[in-house]
């Protein structure tokens, strides 16, 4: 494993170009949430240049789905989806300044081209630690597209969420090299 | 003759579903923890740690293990001396999902396909109904995710490709899944059959135990060579990287056509869920 870094979010160009694949990396701060409707929905508004219900500036997308809040906990589980579904939107809402992505699963070469070109990392989460990644989760709200259900645009304020990093600035990916490591 | 209140079934219904949802079985952890032991990757470690930590919060949270709380997929071995009363059967399945994922507080998943238009109360159930000898009817309830399930393939190959042909696919199912299906997976094979029932075969054969051999001893053979050769991918656990990718290989064979060989592959996630009532 890489190094262990604890980051603030909104996240600063400076915070991201040092992560290298593998580097562990304790998130705080605010997190917004999306999934692809969602993702429809803020390019559809950045095609017709209208305002967003989030700015985007240093802020981390986490592709996520939560299930409901039982009694007396902010949010149920809340692990990450499967990355692939908003690749066709992610290039746009990194060249708009977002920093930071976290998922799971494989990202196009469109994506990891945006990510070294505009300086923003792609992050791990666990997929199916729903009950733990909850854990880090102190406060959630729905901040837009509520008809969305699960779907919806949520704002988590997060304390040490444990990601890895999959594809840095430099175009590394975790999941080829990882896997060429350890293929016999 | 024996009478089952409709009643009895919903109840049934909704706390196997709750409790699929947060308590993952024993052959679970057992695997998790033998996993453990052969993992060389650092990182592929961590995340099995995180997986057994994630299991212990479920339980004792009732948080759900993964917020993926599926389709509701349901098997019922129904005895030909049962009399199902106060309502259908299949309604009161539907009803048990309903108050299940309501007041379990579990994720609604189920939408239209052109729409996605939310459903809203993750019904329609998906149910299997066999009917066998006996009065007693057996309920198993499978809350299946999305993610592993778009990694699962289905072919009907040429007979000549054979075992090997067979092999190649199942290999290539899981190269080609990678991270998405959340690996460490469970691999349900369905061989022979009609187009359906392989599908259906393969995930049937998810509900063995991990741990379980299979009771045919050829077959049993295919499963463990097929697991290894999986576990030298090197996709390990995530995908990030190491020896173990996937848990364990299920194979179902049945008799085909003679023109025919298909075979389903039905990639199964870590959280590997289902919960067993007999009534």
């Amino acid at each position: 494993m890489g190094n262990i870094y604890r980051l603030e979010t909104p996240l600063k160009e400076e915070d991201v170009v040092k992560l290298r694949i593998g580097d562990k990396v304790l998130l705080s701060g605010i997190v917004y949430t999306a999934r692809d409707a969602a993702h429809k929905r803020l390019i559809d508004l950045i095609e017709k240049n209208e305002s967003l219900p989030i700015g985007l500036e240093g802020q981390v997308i986490y592709y996520v789905g939560p299930s409901p809040a039982p009694p007396g906990r902010p949010i149920g589980a809340a692990g990450p989806t499967t990355s692939y579904r908003m690749d066709p939107y992610a290039p746009t809402l990194i060249a708009h300044g977002i920093r930071g992505m976290i998922g799971k699963g494989k990202r196009s070469k469109e994506v990891v081209e945006a990510m070294v070109k505009h300086k923003a990392v792609y992050f791990g989460a666990t997929g199916g630690a729903g009950a733990l990644i909850s854990q880090s989760i102190r406060e959630a709200g729905i901040i837009a597209y509520e008809d969305l259900g699960p779907e919806a645009i949520w704002r988590f304020k997060v304390v040490d969420l444990p990601v890895i990093v999959v594809n840095d600035t430099m175009g590394n990916d975790l999941y080829e090299q990882g896997k060429e490591r350890f293929r016999i | 003759m024996k009478d089952i209140h409709c009643q009895e079934i919903i109840s049934t219904v909704k706390r196997l579903f709750i409790e699929a949802n947060t308590e993952l079985g024993q052959d679970m952890l057992d695997a998790f923890k033998s996993a453990l032991a052969k993992e060389e990757s650092p990182v592929g470690q961590d995340i099995l740690n995180q997986l057994m930590e994630n299991a212990r919060l479920a339980k004792e949270t009732k948080v759900p293990i993964c917020q993926d709380t599926g389709l509701a997929v349901v098997f019922v071995e129904l005895g030909q001396d049962v009399h199902v009363v106060g309502g259908g059967l299949k309604d009161a399945i539907e009803e048990g999902v309903r108050q299940g994922y309501r007041e379990g507080y579990l994720r609604k998943s189920a939408c239209h396909p052109f729409t996605r238009k939310n459903t809203g109360d993750n019904t329609p159930a998906v149910i299997y109904i066999d009917v066998v000898p006996g009065e007693q009817v057996k309920i198993i309830a499978v809350p299946k995710g999305g993610g592993s399930e778009n990694m699962s393939r289905i072919y009907m190959l040429s007979p000549a490709m054979g075992i090997k042909g067979v092999k190649e696919k199942v290999l290539e199912t899981v190269r080609e899944a990678g991270p998405n299906p959340c690996p460490p997976t469970i691999i349900g094979v369905g061989i022979g059959g009609t187009f359906e029932q392989a599908a259906l075969q393969a995930k049937k054969a998810l509900l063995r135990p991990v741990g379980e051999p299979n009771p045919d001893p050829e077959i049993d053979r295919l499963e463990r060579e097929w697991l290894e050769e999986i576990n030298r991918l090197g996709i390990g656990p995530q995908g990030l990287g190491g020896r173990i990718t996937s848990l364990s290989v299920h194979i179902h064979i049945l008799p085909c056509h003679i023109a025919s060989l298909p075979v389903a592959i039905n990639v199964q996630c870590h959280a590997n869920r289902h919960k067993v009532a007999v009534l």
